[in-house]
């Protein structure tokens, strides 16, 4: 053959050889098949463990109980025991190790998420206690009336 | 051409032999063995919502968003709830104003005031991503940044997405994004990191009327599994072959 076509092809192997050897240190040894489908579970193995290992903010009613006794005793009494203290409290995190303060939310608007009416026939937000909100005690906390723990209490 | 007889007895018994020689390299598994090789088979996680029981408060967009460090203003989220309202002169109108993370306390629906009268049936339809077992997400991703793991959730490998996008068009339930600080597709993944360590996905421990369950199909005592195979239980788009893995009770036609 001619050199003039010999050496474009030379020039071509090169550059497919310099891929694949860019790819063997670019593509992480883990990266690959890891299931029984190529089409769903070609993937980088280590991402799992990854995800496994993004951080919890959530922690739970149970884990507000071992200091906050009394509120989680008479909140799991009330009508409210199933709302998580979290959802009003804020997300814990490391609560009380690092995060001393959680940021406490007592804002009218959070109550009429469920509070405000809607009268929805055969949805179960109708059976729900609720106000309108322009109509009860308008731009008033709710807190400062009924306490949040046990809404049968009123606050002191 | 010729063929005695001998020839033909000989090429028939010879052929058949070859032809079952190489069943003999398979072997017969024990039910453990087989189990071994198939990792991990004893979790397939799915999701059941109770559509009746959902009031419309939003605190379980609210919990994901915090849980999942969704950008809390950015108009994204991985899950969100809808609201429909059927009216008694047949029309159907839906919104989800911020992915209904701040709940419903209006009867006002897109700038549309409802007269309450009118209303035929109205509900809350809690949606996520639903770990499809044929993920049409995965199918597309040219790169293999999103995968479906043995347990059956489908995940997003942040490292590896180039952010071209293609997932987040090939999924009917639009359950996924762009995340715009880390630039990559974001969904769903019921809280990996959660259920993985024995919790509750964040939206299911927020959801106060038991409206989100988190399930276990491969336990048969798991008694939300014993809800979705026992009871009368629907899935979304069910005609696009994607095999969802949210179950919803109690969903109404009108729910797209």
């Amino acid at each position: 053959m001619k050199r003039h076509v010999l050496h474009p092809l030379w020039v071509a192997i090169g550059l497919v050889g310099l891929i694949f050897l860019a790819r063997s240190f670019l593509v992480p040894d883990d990266f690959g098949v890891h299931g029984d489908s190529f089409t769903y579970n070609y993937y980088r193995l280590s991402n799992i463990q990854e995800w496994q290992d993004f951080p919890v903010k959530y922690r739970g009613k149970e884990s507000c109980t071992e200091c906050h006794k009394a509120n989680v005793r008479q909140n799991r009494r009330s009508p409210h025991k199933r709302i998580e203290c979290e959802s009003c409290h804020g997300p814990s995190v490391n609560h009380p190790d690092d995060v001393e303060y959680l940021p406490l939310n007592k804002g009218r608007a959070l109550c009429l998420r469920c509070h405000a009416s809607l009268e929805y026939p055969d949805a179960a937000r109708s059976d729900l206690p609720a106000i309108h909100d322009r109509r009860h005690k308008r731009k008033r906390e709710c807190v400062g009336c009924h306490n949040p723990h046990d809404p049968r209490e009123d606050v002191e | 051409m010729t063929c005695s007889r001998r020839d033909f007895l000989k090429d028939a018994i010879g052929g058949t032999v070859a032809s079952v020689l190489p069943l003999s390299a398979f072997t017969f598994l024990t039910t453990d063995e087989a189990r071994a090789a198939i990792a991990d088979a004893k979790v397939r996680w799915a999701f059941l919502v109770d559509t009746t029981k959902c009031v419309g408060c939003g605190l379980c967009v609210d919990a994901c968003k915090n849980e999942n460090e969704i950008p809390y203003d950015a108009p994204v989220t991985r899950t969100w709830v809808e609201r429909y309202v059927v009216t008694k002169d047949g029309r159907t109108l839906a919104d989800s104003p911020n992915g209904g993370r701040d709940g419903f306390t209006s009867g006002t629906i897109r700038e549309e005031e409802i007269d309450p009268d009118n209303v035929a049936k109205a509900f809350f339809v809690p949606k996520l991503c639903n770990q499809c077992d044929n993920p049409a997400c995965v199918q597309v991703c040219p790169v293999g940044a999103t995968y479906q793991t043995h347990d059956g959730v489908v995940l997003v490998d942040r490292e590896w997405c180039i952010g071209c996008g293609y997932c987040i068009m090939a999924c009917p339930y639009g359950v996924r994004f762009f995340h715009p600080e880390h630039r990559v597709a974001d969904k769903c993944n019921f809280c990996y990191h959660r259920i993985t360590k024995g919790l509750q996905p964040a939206c299911v421990q927020s959801c106060a009327f038991g409206a989100r369950r988190l399930a276990n199909l491969k336990d048969p005592d798991d008694p939300v599994t014993k809800i979705i195979t026992t009871e009368r239980v629907a899935v979304l788009k069910d005609e696009y072959g994607t095999k969802p893995h949210v179950f919803y009770l109690g969903l109404d036609a009108s729910v797209r």
